[in-house]
């Protein structure tokens, strides 16, 4: 028995066979430091290193702080009115708007025109990607077609749809229509080719027939897909209203802009840039509640 | 037992849609044949076959004309790309009998499976397999976008109710995961809740892919435990593909190996169950089965096959 070990087992007074085994989990029964056994380092929780300040308090010194320096600028003079209005001017602009029943008004006329474009170019792109997702002949008539248009700027489009639909609705209604069924075609028509062949095969040597197999197994496959094109297309959409709605409008946020510009009232650009933001949010919004309920079954979803 | 209707496997060319199992029926009624008992396992231990060849050449082991069949393979074949994967094989299982086919990897065990769960119908020859069969793959397959008992009645005819899933699932002992989601499963559950899904719809014939193959070593052994217990309740015939040895001694009435796109050599199983490893015939089968299937190096002295 060597020095260490039996120095170990003095130290514990434990039997001789335990102080063997404490004796071998030190690095080497040879070494000359294993009496005093590796120096140790105690782990302190995480808890107890967590400063006072929050970390959501931190993230919102930037914003408060740019907030902050604005107002200081727009007080001073440095910063014109005719340039950019001070948030205290744009929030009382804003509290004025709502009060006299113009914003809402603006507001429910662009957001009916949204709905209304995402509800036709929504039918339209699951359509044709349901058609060419689930059929070879589909595929082969509709994908190579909209993988060319697809090509094309949307935005570009607007001066034909003004020559062909007018200045009214329509022009803009088809322009956000388009918008969306271009990404929601790509993506469902992705998810439903992106459904595991072998779930598939399952599904068939259980039984399913055709139907089956689709209604059971392919759709609900090709859902992420679909929720994330619904996504974008949100996205696109409220891109869709403010070119369709800088063009020509005579009602909406859009017209609030344009009407806002011919008399320098950047105060009311911005009231309409903030309700452009928090509409898109709030869009956003909706479709991450719709995940969450739909998508719950999902092995990476952790919003729960 | 017997088997109530079968189908005919029919190759694709002849029409049939992608509608699974759903066979034409076969005008042979098996029901009324009379048990022509003149399988392998009664009458000599084990079967050699002329390798490549088939089963014509001395065997009684094959193909029984009237006799009761839960599986009927005769001279099937399939080609990947011109290279026949499965060439000529055929293979008769009875009603109730639990076949293990053994292979290496590549020897179209799988393939042969998936032909008699009527997933690949680009063959001939002629497969004739019970209307009622079900299979487990080596993956549980579970439809991630459905709690456990809605994958266990998936595809099942009519309005099933919620209770035959509670059922199935306590079988297997996953009533306390009936409402989980697929995700939320352990392996062993996830395979459980598989076989669940296959039970449910009272097949006659049970195909089975490796299903213990991605299991951790102690789930496994739960798993055979279930296995064998579900096939002793049910009755129903199981062919049970995979490439471990002890696996199928453990579990099956017959071994077949298949080798170059047919079985090469079979052998009756008849140690008395629950089986014990450690059983001096046990281990002889192990290395006549593993020496079958090209792994000279056991501790086995190498024996005729034909002891």
């Amino acid at each position: 028995m060597s020095l260490d070990q039996a120095i170990v087992a003095d130290q514990s007074s434990a039997p001789p066979d335990k102080s063997l085994v404490s004796a071998s989990s030190a690095p080497g029964p040879e070494s000359s430091s294993a009496s005093a056994g590796p120096e140790l380092v105690t782990l302190v929780p995480v808890s107890a290193r967590r400063r006072a300040v929050p970390r959501w308090l931190r993230r919102t010194v930037g914003p408060v702080g740019l907030l902050v320096l604005w107002q200081v600028l727009s007080g001073t003079g440095v910063l014109h009115p005719d340039i950019l209005a001070s948030p205290g001017t744009i929030a009382r602009t804003a509290g004025s708007l709502v009060s006299d029943g113009t914003l809402p008004s603006a507001m429910l006329v662009s957001v009916q025109r949204v709905l209304v474009g995402l509800v036709l170019g929504g039918i339209a792109g699951v359509a044709l990607a349901l058609a060419s997702g689930l059929s070879r002949l589909g595929e082969d008539l509709v994908d190579a077609t909209v993988q060319m248009l697809r090509s094309i700027p949307w935005v570009g489009v607007i001066p034909l749809f003004i020559i062909w639909l007018g200045i009214g609705e329509a022009p803009k209604i088809a322009l956000i229509a388009l918008g969306v069924a271009f990404h929601l075609y790509l993506n469902v028509y992705a998810g439903i080719r992106g459904v595991d062949a072998h779930l598939v095969e399952a599904g068939s040597s259980l039984g399913l027939g055709r139907w089956g197999l689709v209604r059971h197994v392919v759709l609900p496959g090709a859902l992420p897909g679909a929720m994330t094109g619904l996504r974008y297309s949100l996205a696109t959409a409220w891109l869709a209203l403010v070119f369709g709605e800088s063009v020509n409008a005579d009602d909406g946020i859009g017209f609030l802009m344009n009407q806002a510009r011919e008399f320098f009232r950047t105060d009311v650009i911005v009231v309409c840039l903030i309700v452009y933001a928090l509409l898109g949010l709030f869009a956003d919004f909706l479709v991450r509640t719709l995940e969450r309920f739909l998508l719950q079954w999902r092995p990476t979803f952790t919003g729960q | 037992m017997a088997t109530d209707v079968h189908g005919t496997v029919s190759p694709k060319s002849v029409g049939a849609p992608a509608a699974g199992t759903a066979l034409a029926p076969s005008p042979t009624d098996f029901d009324t044949a009379p048990d022509v008992d003149t399988d392998t396992d009664t009458d000599t231990n084990d079967v050699e076959v002329e390798g490549g060849v088939g089963v014509e050449g001395g065997t009684d082991a094959g193909f029984v004309e009237g006799g009761s069949a839960a599986v009927r393979v005769a001279g099937l074949t399939r080609s990947f790309d011109g290279r026949a994967v499965i060439d000529g094989l055929d293979l008769t299982v009875r009603p109730g009998e639990f076949v293990a086919l053994l292979g290496r990897s590549g020897c179209g065990k799988s393939t042969l499976l998936r032909v008699l769960a009527g997933l690949d119908r680009e063959i001939e020859g002629e497969v004739s397999v019970p209307r009622r069969s079900a299979v487990a793959f080596q993956a549980p397959r579970l439809m991630p976008w459905k709690r456990v008992w809605r994958n266990v009645l998936l595809g099942l005819p009519g309005r099933a109710e919620r209770a035959v899933a509670e059922r199935a699932l306590g079988e297997v002992g996953l009533s306390h995961r009936t409402d989980a989601w697929p995700k939320t499963l352990s392996g062993g559950e996830a395979q459980r809740a598989s076989l669940a899904r296959a039970l449910v719809r009272e097949p006659d014939l049970l195909l089975l892919d490796e299903p213990f193959g991605a299991l951790d070593a102690l789930t496994r052994i739960k798993a055979q435990r279930l296995v064998a217990e579900l096939w002793q309740r049910r009755g129903c015939a199981v062919l049970l593909v995979t490439h471990d040895v002890e696996e199928a001694l453990l579990l099956a009435d017959r071994a077949v190996v298949m080798d170059r796109g047919v079985i090469a050599y079979e052998t009756a199983i008849d140690l008395p169950r629950p089986r014990d490893i450690t059983d001096p015939r046990f281990a002889a089968l192990r290395g006549r089965l593993l020496e079958r299937l090209g792994v000279d190096d056991t501790e086995i002295t190498h024996e005729s096959p034909d002891a």
